[in-house]
């Protein structure tokens, strides 16, 4: 049987055989090709390095960051802390500072460096016998304060109309009224006025009238000094006069306790 | 020839897909390639020595990953994972070294 087998049949079957072990061969090869590729493209990658770590490394990794990312919360709190410090610190400031401006505004009415408008009422003095005198000026203000009149400017002389004052003088706390040397005038605070002197308070206007309607009050008083006392309210008044504000030469401010 | 031609395919495909490694698999691909690698070598230098089998060469190729990836996975169980694939790896560096030391003899005479 086995003579019967000619060469070439017997290397086709050899062939054969060795083909298969051929192709388990180039198999296996082929599969250490593709691991080896894949393996080492999974290493080159960056997640790659971490899914590759061993255990140990990995927590070792872990710990490192963990004590990172608490270093770097501290930070944070740190930080935020100071913000907030700062923040308010602002937030402080910024109320003082509103707070002194709004005081400012009302020392400023009340030292007359400020203009100053609102409802009140204009009185207007007419003294054709020039016999109103700085008294009787005076004693109107008086009243006018007592009233409750929070700014107050004193002008003349007025035209007929109301209307052509030649000087107007902001009348404070320390305003001072003289009669002037040649009679029908009074100097406010240096200012030389002529009658008819007109005084634009602001105030209650209702009050503010009242008061000078009182018996035996400015209107009488001028009445009796042969002149005549207007009264006109209104609902928007407008204090223009300025008073220059003189700095103190010896009082000096004692800081307040409760300040700031 | 084949079996050079099937190993660039290899490559090729394994480059070319871009396959993710199952996480179960990561520890051994390596140490299983080394393996692989080791078995390669042998097989070229019997081939110089002419005593090269088919039929050795696949079963030391598979025993070989095998043998590498099991040691592997007890070494995981152990607890001693990294150091066993560092003497896995070491043992057969040794190997791979004095394979090519045979073949370097055989090509070059020297």
């Amino acid at each position: 049987m086995t003579t019967d087998l000619t060469p070439s049949l017997l290397r086709r079957v050899l062939r054969f055989r060795l083909r298969r072990v051929d192709i388990a061969v180039a198999v296996l090869l082929g599969i250490l090709g593709f691991a080896a590729a894949v393996q080492v493209r999974s290493t080159r990658a960056d997640e790659g390095v971490l899914a590759s770590a061993r255990q140990e490394d990995l927590v070792a990794i872990l710990d490192d960051l963990s004590s990172r990312s608490q270093r770097l919360r501290q930070e944070i709190s740190t930080l935020t802390a100071t913000k907030e410090r700062l923040t308010s610190g602002t937030g402080r400031d910024a109320a003082a500072l509103a707070e002194a401006r709004r005081r400012s505004q009302v020392l400023g009415i009340l030292a007359g460096t400020v203009q100053a408008h609102g409802p009140g009422i204009q009185l207007t003095i007419e003294d054709p016998e020039g016999k109103v005198t700085a008294d009787v000026l005076l004693d109107a203000l008086e009243e006018l304060r007592d009233a409750g009149a929070e700014a107050v400017q004193l002008e003349g002389p007025v035209g007929e109309d109301g209307s052509g004052a030649s000087s107007a003088v902001r009348v404070v706390a320390a305003t001072s009224l003289v009669d002037a040397a040649d009679p029908g005038g009074v100097e406010v605070d240096g200012t030389l006025l002529r009658a008819p002197y007109r005084f634009t308070v602001i105030g209650d206007p209702a009050t503010l009238a009242a008061a000078m309607a009182i018996p035996g009050g400015v209107s009488d008083n001028v009445g009796t000094a042969g002149g005549r006392a207007v009264v006109t309210r209104s609902e928007s008044l407008a204090v223009t006069a300025l008073r220059p504000l003189d700095r103190p030469r010896y009082a000096r401010p004692t800081a307040e306790p409760n300040a700031g | 020839m084949i079996p050079l031609i099937a190993l660039v395919i290899g490559v090729v495909l394994g480059l070319f897909l871009e396959p993710t490694v199952p996480g179960a698999l990561q520890p051994y691909l390596p140490i299983a390639v080394v393996a692989a690698l080791d078995a390669v070598f042998g097989a070229v230098r019997a081939q110089l020595d002419g005593i090269f089998d088919d039929r050795v060469f696949v079963v030391s190729f598979v025993s070989n990953v095998l043998v590498a990836a099991l040691v592997v996975f007890l070494g995981d169980q152990l607890g001693v994972g990294g150091q066993l694939s560092t003497g896995v790896v070491v043992v057969l560096g040794i190997r791979i070294f004095s394979n090519a030391a045979a073949i370097r003899r055989h090509v070059f005479r020297a």
